[in-house]
C-alpha cells in the first residue's frame, strides 16, 4: 500500500513551519497550563489542541487561549485524536509535528531537544524517552512490564534499542505524519506497533532523553485499559504489522 | 420425524420469514442485513421437507442422532453470522472514526473562515 504524500491542499496559510499537537480529554484543569508552557518554551510554533469530544471545557478554554482547535464530535480514543491531528498537519503543510500530552505529564522543555535532534540527524521520528538521560517520575510495574516486553520486540525489528516504546512524546517530520495519517496507523492504541510500522515504512528513528513527570489526577488515557486486552492487541498488532506488505511512503 | 415436529418447525420458519419480510418492508432492516436471515428460514423449511437429507447426513459424519448434526450446523452457521457483523462492526467503525476526523477539521476550517471574514470587515 502507498501511502498518499501529496494530499496536503492547504486550506489555510501556514504561520511556522512547526505544528504542537495536543490530543486532549476532559482536561480542563490542565489544559491551559499546557498551552502556556508551550509557549513560554517554544513561541515561535503553532499550537493545535484536539478535543476528543470533551465533556467539560476543554474546547471552551483552548479556543479563548488562540490556538488551533479540532472537535471530535464524540469521543473517539487517543489514536484517533493523535491521528485527527496528522490529517490537520497534512492539509495546512506543517513541516514537522511534535505530539504532547494535554494532561501536562510531559515537560515542553524537551521540544527544542526532540527538534533538534530530528535535523542534526535527518530522521524522521524522534521518540521523548523517560528511561534515558534525564530523570523521570518511576513507571508503576504493571506498566513497566508491558513496556520492556514491547520495547524488546521494537529493539529487535529495528536492529536498535527502543527504550520508551509507549511514549506519547515524540517529533515528527512531513513524511512520518504522511504515514500515520493513513489507514496503517493503529488507531485503536498506537504503541511499539507504531514504531516498527515506520520503521518497515523505511523511516529514520532515534530516541532522546525527556522529562515526564508523574500524572497528577491520575487520569492518563492510558490507565483502566485492561492489561491484558493491551497485551494482545499489541502482539497481534506488531505480528499483523510485520506480516502486511510493507509501507511505502512518498518522499 | 414426526409430523408434529415437521409442524412446528415449519411454523416457526414461516414467522421467522414473515418477520424479517416486515422488517424489510418497513425499513427497520436493510436487504443487504436479511438476507442470511431468509437463509435461516429457507434452510429451516427445506431440512424439514427434505429429512432424509439429514438422516444421510448424520450417517456420512458417524453421528447417532440427525438433531445432533441439526444443532451443530445451527451452531456454526449463528457463529458465522456473528463474524459477519463483526467484520461490519470494524468496517463501521472505521468509517465513524473517518468521519468524525472530517467534522472536526470542517468545523475547523469553517470558524477560521468566519473569524478571518469578521476580522476584515
Amino acid at each position: 500500500m502507498t501511502v498518499p504524500a501529496t494530499d496536503t491542499t492547504p486550506v489555510l496559510a501556514t504561520r511556522a513551519e512547526t505544528l504542537v499537537l495536543i490530543p486532549a480529554y476532559c482536561e480542563e484543569n490542565n489544559i491551559l497550563r499546557v498551552i502556556g508552557n508551550i509557549r513560554r518554551e517554544v513561541p515561535e510554533v503553532d499550537i493545535l489542541v484536539i478535543d476528543d469530544g470533551s465533556s467539560d471545557r476543554t474546547r471552551d478554554l483552548a479556543i479563548s487561549a488562540g490556538v488551533h482547535v479540532v472537535s471530535h464530535p464524540i469521543n473517539m480514543g487517543y489514536g484517533t485524536a493523535l491521528q485527527t491531528g496528522f490529517k490537520f498537519a497534512l492539509q495546512h503543510g506543517y513541516e514537522q509535528v511534535v505530539q504532547i500530552d494535554g494532561d501536562g505529564q510531559h515537560d515542553p522543555a524537551y521540544i527544542p531537544r526532540l527538534i533538534e535532534r530530528m535535523r542534526t540527524g535527518s530522521l524522521d521520528v524522534v521518540l521523548g524517552s523517560r528511561f534515558l538521560d534525564v530523570e523521570s517520575y518511576r513507571v508503576p510495574l504493571a506498566r513497566r512490564v508491558g513496556q520492556v516486553l514491547f520495547g524488546m520486540i521494537a529493539s529487535r525489528v529495528l536492529g536498535r534499542s527502543i527504550s520508551d516504546p509507549t511514549t506519547g512524546y515524540q517529533a515528527l517530520t512531513r513524511r512520518a505524519v504522511a504515514l500515520y495519517a493513513s489507514d496503517l496507523f493503529p488507531v485503536d492504541y498506537p504503541d511499539a506497533d507504531v514504531i516498527i510500522l515506520a520503521h518497515l515504512a523505511g523511516l529514520k528513528i532515534d530516541e532522546v532523553g525527556v522529562k515526564m513527570f508523574p500524572n497528577a489526577e491520575n487520569k492518563s488515557m492510558h490507565s483502566g485499559f485492561a492489561p491484558f486486552y493491551y497485551v494482545f492487541k499489541m502482539c497481534l498488532s506488531i505480528a499483523v504489522t510485520l506480516l502486511r506488505e510493507r509501507p511505502r511512503v512518498a518522499a | 420425524m414426526s409430523w408434529q415436529v415437521k409442524l412446528v418447525a415449519l411454523a416457526i420458519a414461516a414467522v421467522l420469514l414473515g418477520i424479517v419480510f416486515e422488517l424489510v418492508r418497513t425499513r427497520r432492516l436493510r436487504e443487504e442485513y436479511s438476507v442470511l436471515w431468509f437463509l435461516t428460514g429457507i434452510t429451516i423449511v427445506l431440512m424439514t421437507v427434505f429429512f432424509e437429507v439429514l438422516v444421510w447426513l448424520t450417517r456420512l459424519l458417524g453421528s447417532v442422532y440427525p438433531s445432533s448434526i441439526f444443532f451443530f450446523f445451527a451452531l456454526v452457521f449463528l457463529m458465522a453470522i456473528s463474524l459477519h457483523y463483526a467484520i461490519r462492526v470494524s468496517r463501521l467503525t472505521s468509517q465513524l472514526k473517518n468521519l468524525a476526523q472530517k467534522v472536526a477539521l470542517l468545523e475547523h476550517a469553517t470558524r477560521d473562515r468566519v473569524l478571518d471574514e469578521a476580522s476584515t470587515r
